[in-house]
């Protein structure tokens, strides 16, 4: 019993030592070039022109109102003001609803679509996996489609898919979820096929000694021996599902979502705002991140991996 | 071809189709096994003991020749589920634990849940691991890995056990204690055992009868019966008798090399 806490809190003095400090370092590290990255990356604007003392100079490019490179500071305030100063809901003649000047709102928005996309991705990209380790004439057939399509850059194909979902009636979430899912699903397949394939040829050939049938062999063989390859495609493809559901808002003028908002900033030189925005972004897939790794943890261990 | 044989094979061929052209694994091997025989395979690597095994197992298909497994064809034995097969290796599925391991074909069979950890405490308990249902293969050594998997094996209780060098692997300590081991197993559950090997002593120490085979093409060379009575110990090893089996066995490998070294 001593032993097991020793061991716990060696554990946690070694994460300690080992992960706190270089991220720690590598953070300020990256604050100091960010703000000594300001005067310079915004000399062009007037009111640098005449600012002539160093400590001036930063002291100006630090504080500006619509700067080309704003403070990291600056970001975090808009963040602090566009979230938890801003009112979460309003009313409306339709009673409570999310505040659409709250930046949660719009994190809400891309976020809903991006887990749409990711659970369509996800089923598409497994289904397809499947099919293709079941089937040589599909592996054949299918695989050439499967490349092909992410050589297509997906801000190309963004409208088409947007106007010709919208012609069918259909806007808003879905239009970007599957764009989500046109872009997530391809990790997914890529992994799931050399998971599903990853049982060795005796394990294989134990369940061929059992007589047992094509499905039993996929849920007792091949499915929880491509568990490790799911999750690893699942922490690539949901990064991307997020980025698909921001791209999905680009080219529609939407009115709500990250996208939106990246969009709304770009055209009033709200630069704060633009970077507030992709801020709430990377929070949102380190967020998602973390989920997928901890049911990855979860489920691993409850598989009896070696810990 | 009825035979009231365990196993029968008659000029029994299987050549591979290569891109190097043809390989002859197997060439007109004859052989009967009588039920509660322990047969042993012995030879060189490609002298085709695995790919025989392989064929009584149904996972390969011979070319000509023909084979019956418990009076039926193998294909038949195996969709019965006649036999339980260890591989050179334990083959075990790691997200599982001892335990649910041996419970493996059970569940593919279809056995009821009490079945299938009664027959599970029991099986561990026969090869010594009562205790360890609960580990999972990562913290088991491999020569309990390896016990695990005959526990596999039997679990469903098939007349014919196939061991496919199954203790290659392990240290000579180990493997001395398993031989002893699955003597008295063999003892207790009184299966046809096809054993293949690489160890003289191994092959000697455990079988009824020794098959000396030699490669290219694979073929059986000699049929040694080994009479050294029901107990056996490890001591058995130093009598004459023993060494007089072994030196005959270690003849006919010689014969099977002499003439392409």
């Amino acid at each position: 019993m001593t032993e097991r806490i020793g061991t716990a809190s060696r554990v946690i003095l070694r994460g300690g030592e080992g992960a706190f400090v270089p991220v720690v370092t590598l953070t300020a590290l990256i604050l100091v070039v960010w703000y000594l990255a300001c005067p310079p990356m915004n000399a062009v604007l007037p009111q640098l022109a005449n600012v002539q003392g160093l400590g001036e100079r930063y002291l100006v490019a630090w504080g500006l109102e619509r700067p080309v490179l704003p403070a990291p500071h600056q970001v975090i305030v808009e963040l602090y003001n566009s979230t938890l100063g801003t009112r979460l809901f309003r009313q409306t003649a339709e009673g409570m609803v999310l505040n659409p000047r709250n930046l949660l709102f719009h994190a809400w928005v891309t976020l809903s679509a991006t887990l749409v996309g990711f659970a369509i991705g996800a089923l598409l990209g497994i289904g397809l996996a499947i099919a293709i380790v079941h089937s040589r004439v599909l592996q054949k057939s299918l695989m050439p489609w499967i490349i092909a399509s992410q050589t297509i850059p997906i801000l190309a194909i963004a409208p088409i898919i947007i106007v010709a979902l919208g012609s069918i009636g259909l806007t808003g979430l879905i239009p970007k979820s599957i764009i989500s899912a046109y872009l997530s699903f391809f990790p997914i397949t890529i992994g799931m096929v050399k998971g599903f394939s990853s049982a060795d040829s005796m394990q294989l050939d134990l369940m061929r000694t059992y007589n047992a049938s094509r499905s039993v062999t996929f849920t007792k063989l091949r499915w929880p021996a491509a568990l490790p390859f799911l999750f690893a495609s699942l922490k690539v493809s949901i990064s991307i599902s997020l980025v698909g559901a921001i791209v999905g808002e680009l080219p529609t003028g939407a009115q709500a979502g990250l996208g939106a908002r990246l969009l709304s900033g770009s055209y009033y030189g709200q630069t704060v705002q633009i970077w507030s925005a992709l801020f709430m972004a990377a929070i949102l897939a380190a967020l998602l991140l973390a989920l997928v790794s901890l049911a990855e943890r979860l489920t691993l261990k409850a598989m009896g991996a070696r810990r | 071809m009825t035979t009231g044989m365990a196993i029968d094979i008659r000029d029994l061929s299987l050549t591979f189709e290569t891109a190097d052209g043809p390989v002859y694994a197997l060439s007109k091997a004859n052989l009967a096994v009588k039920p509660g025989e322990f047969v042993s395979f012995i030879g060189p690597s490609g002298c085709g003991k695995t790919t025989l095994l392989r064929v009584i197992a149904d996972l390969e298909k011979p070319t000509s020749g023909s084979i019956t497994v418990n009076g039926v064809t193998p294909e038949a034995a195996r969709l019965g589920r006649q036999y339980g097969y260890v591989f050179q290796a334990p083959a075990l599925y790691p997200w599982r634990n001892a335990e649910a391991n041996v419970m493996l074909p059970l569940e593919v069979f279809g056995y009821t849940r009490d079945e299938r950890q009664e027959r599970a405490k029991r099986y561990l308990a026969m090869v010594n691991l009562s205790g360890f249902e609960k580990k999972y293969p990562w913290q088991l050594s491999g020569g309990m890995q390896q016990r695990v998997s005959i526990a596999r094996a039997l679990s469903f209780e098939p007349a014919l056990l196939l061991m496919d060098e199954p203790f290659g692997a392990l240290d000579e300590i180990v493997r001395d204690r398993l031989n002893e081991q699955l003597l008295q197993l063999w003892a207790e559950t009184r299966k046809t055992v096809i054993f293949v090997t690489h160890s003289i002593p191994e092959a000697v120490f455990l079988s009824t009868r020794i098959v000396v085979m030699s490669p290219r093409p694979g073929r059986i060379i000699d049929i040694i019966d080994c009479d050294l009575g029901e107990k056996r110990t490890l001591d058995i090893r130093e009598t004459p008798e023993f060494l007089k089996i072994a030196h005959r066995v270690r003849e006919g490998l010689r014969a099977g090399h002499s003439y392409d070294d």
